[in-house]
């Protein structure tokens, strides 16, 4: 648990480093791409016509970005350390080339690690005194800690609620008087070895990791509007290899899960029932896909192509219907995994229940028709935020785990390690309470 | 059967940079390298350039030759050149000093005329009160002088010169009679009181005619000579007041008409009166055959 504190000060540490040189480097190694955001923050935000500063995000500005086709990289978690390395460069190397500076920090989302979500609470005795900043770190190390498994690392710890007495709901207690203060955690963890698999990769490249954000939070930052995050909304994130899962309430993450079948599963599936090759497979889902067949499609032939030598082989059609008749079940088995994730976190308790589809994934055709079925009425597709700078080329639903990064980047939540928490609060804590003692019985 | 188009045999990886581009492309993006790159290399190539020329010391006497050729050609040229010297407000004989003493040798460069030095060498002439130099359009150095007017003559050990009010020297005098309208001043540190001695000469206007000068006695107070060897002897402080109260007497009692030989104004409040032997005896026969006494 230490461990885990000192390490975490150590890359906020390197964060603020890189604050101060103004350059920093974003880094969304994902199943299908690998994206590199080169962001420079303004010391004073340009002021801009028309709409202001949102969120506080107009203080950055993005001025390299870099795309690469992803190898190595399965279900969201490293598979081959050398390709993913060699990918990373070639993204960090033309994200560079187009920004003409040079990065050292960088700042990686994690999408796969099988992330669990665990809600701590803890409370303290406060004896009618003011809740202070020592008092906040006491409360948030008072959480009791769950066993979390073999092999696990924390990989977001936030606070997400603070009561004081009867008193609850508060976002910050500080300076406020009462007698016990309580605070409700969320926890986030993950695979310990993928995270030291994405660490060790971008070591290897020469780069700091100036902080880690879970890719299904991210996404979530960046497509969810605030109210739809002040009132309750989840961001399914349709990713490659893995789909996120991120609920907001009252502006703060409280769970965050993930599914391990994305868009890679479906090109697989439309490679093994046509029996076509992976790129052809994915050509034929990018430029042709869909879920919701109409009697139009079976009259809407596909070319499968191919290169065997064998006329037969390689002239075969294959009608739209039955390429939606492949897709289909996969991407229904994709949002029924989700709906089950969604009932174990009791999602329809939230006042709202807005659902955002975001990710890659989310481009499919008709799936605005699809999930309403599987997850509810309150569906939209989202596309992530604007930020100054960003291509027109990254600026569609697959790059929302990005964008959220650079928000993510710009405004931190709080986590519990960067509290301060003093080691030799127990002693000065016993002595005030013996001199209480001594003060009310003489 | 064999296959009709060519098939790709080996998986080709996608490309990426290496290990060794990578790190020197960051490098090539790292900002000194950048800054080294833009200006210090370039820099660097010039001055290498530049050394390896000069380091020839023929090349480089070549190259000195022909800046030196050039700046004497310019400054040759007809504009700068300076022909004549007009000196405007002297007499003869401190003109031709000035011109003995500058020594130019026309037609000479104004770049090589240096006028704060001439300026002082002309100002440095006993005979020169102030002087300034330019050089006018049409190639005529022109130097304005003021001279010193001399306003006494002085008598010393040396023999006899002119100084100015001011108790500059100006010139030597021959003879007395060659500035015969000039008071006469004697004594060591006569000089020093010259304006002192302009004020005394000023207020004895009325005995003018019988004035024959000034002597400094002890570098400290005046005695004015009459003709006839009359003298009066002036205190050290307000010598002027004490001469015109002698004046004021002689005009009143006709004083210096009478057969006195010394008026003593040392002490101020006790003036003090010498006469003749001769008149005193007299003046004692006189006393003691009218009242019998002395």
């Amino acid at each position: 648990m230490f461990d885990l504190y000192q390490s975490q000060r150590a890359m906020r540490a390197m964060r603020q480093t890189a604050m101060q040189r103004g350059v920093v480097a974003i880094l969304d190694v994902g199943t299908s791409k690998i994206a590199c955001l080169i962001l420079r923050f303004d010391p004073t935000p340009m002021p801009t016509e028309g709409v202001g500063p949102m969120a506080g995000h107009s203080a950055f500005r993005i001025i390299g970005a870099a795309t690469t086709r992803s190898r190595g990289v399965r279900f969201g978690e490293i598979d081959a350390m050398h390709e993913t390395e060699r990918a990373i460069r070639t993204a960090v190397q033309g994200a560079q080339k187009m920004a003409q500076v040079r990065v050292d920090h960088v700042i990686a989302a994690v999408s796969g690690g099988g992330p669990r979500s665990y809600g701590l609470a803890g409370q303290i005795a406060l004896s009618g005194q003011q809740v202070a900043d020592r008092d906040v770190a006491e409360v948030l190390s008072a959480c009791e800690m769950p066993n979390i498994g073999e092999g696990r690392e924390v990989l977001h710890a936030q606070p997400v609620n603070f009561a004081l007495d009867h008193r609850s709901g508060m976002n910050d207690p500080r300076g406020q008087v009462g007698d016990i203060l309580a605070c409700d955690m969320h926890m986030l963890t993950v695979d310990s070895h993928v995270i030291a698999n994405l660490i060790h990769c971008i070591k290897r490249c020469d780069l700091e990791l100036a902080g880690l954000a879970s890719g299904a939070y991210v996404s979530g930052i960046a497509s969810l509007l605030e109210d739809e995050q002040e009132l309750g909304a989840a961001c399914i994130d349709m990713g490659g290899g893995a789909t996120g899962l991120s609920i907001f309430w009252r502006k703060h993450l409280i769970y965050a899960d993930a599914v391990a079948m994305g868009g890679a599963q479906v090109t697989s599936d439309i490679s093994k029932g046509l029996q076509v090759s992976l790129a052809t497979a994915e050509r034929m889902k990018t430029l042709h896909g869909g879920v919701v067949a109409t009697s139009m499609d079976d009259r809407d032939m596909i070319e499968l192509g191919g290169e065997s030598g064998d006329w037969d082989h390689d002239r075969r059609t294959v009608s739209r219907a039955e390429l939606i008749g492949i897709m289909r079940p996969r991407v229904e088995e994709i949002l029924e995994e989700i709906r089950a994730r969604l009932d174990a976190a009791v999602f329809e308790a939230l006042p709202s229940q807005q659902i955002v589809l975001t990710g890659g994934g989310s481009q499919i055709p008709g799936l605005d028709t699809l999930a309403p079925r599987i997850l509810g009425q309150q569906v939209r597709i989202g596309r992530p935020v604007r930020v100054a700078g960003l291509p027109e080329k990254a600026t569609g639903a697959a790059f929302a785990s990005a964008v959220g990064l650079c928000l993510f980047a710009a405004n931190p939540q709080d986590e519990w390690w960067d509290f301060d928490i003093q080691p030799e609060r127990h002693g000065a804590r016993s002595l005030r309470r013996a001199m209480r003692w001594f003060k009310e019985n003489w | 059967m064999r296959p009709l188009t060519r098939r790709r045999t080996t998986h080709r990886a996608d490309p990426a940079p290496s290990r060794l581009a990578y790190r020197m492309h960051r490098l090539a993006l790292t900002p000194a390298v950048r800054k080294g790159f833009t200006f210090g290399v370039p820099i660097l190539a010039l001055a290498v350039m530049a050394g390896l020329t000069f380091a020839d010391p023929e090349r480089r006497g070549a190259v000195t030759a022909w800046v030196d050729d050039i700046k004497a050609q310019i400054q040759s040229r007809e504009e700068f050149m300076v022909r004549l010297m007009a000196v405007d407000g002297a007499s003869e004989t401190v003109s031709q000093a000035i011109r003995d003493t500058l020594k130019v040798g026309f037609p000479v460069s104004s770049f090589d005329l240096d006028l704060p030095a001439m300026q002082d060498t002309v100002t440095s002439l006993p005979a020169v009160k102030e002087a300034s130099l330019r050089i006018r359009p049409g190639g005529i150095l022109d130097i304005r002088v003021v001279e010193r007017e001399p306003a006494f003559v002085w008598r010393n050990s040396d023999g006899l010169r002119l100084i100015d009010a001011a108790g500059h020297a100006v010139e030597t005098a021959e003879a007395r009679t060659d500035r015969a309208d000039l008071p006469l001043l004697s004594g060591i540190g006569a000089d020093a009181a010259a304006p002192e001695a302009v004020e005394l000469i000023k207020a004895a206007a009325p005995i003018l005619p019988r004035l024959r000068g000034l002597v400094r006695i002890g570098e400290r107070r005046w005695d004015v000579v009459l003709s006839d060897g009359q003298k009066i002897r002036l205190p050290e402080t307000r010598a002027v007041s004490a001469l015109e109260q002698v004046l004021a007497v002689d005009e009143a009692q006709d004083l210096f008409a009478r057969d006195v030989v010394l008026v003593d104004m040392r002490t101020p409040r006790r003036p003090t009166v010498r006469i003749a032997p001769q008149a005193a005896t007299d003046l004692r026969q006189v006393k003691m055959t009218e009242l019998g006494d002395d």
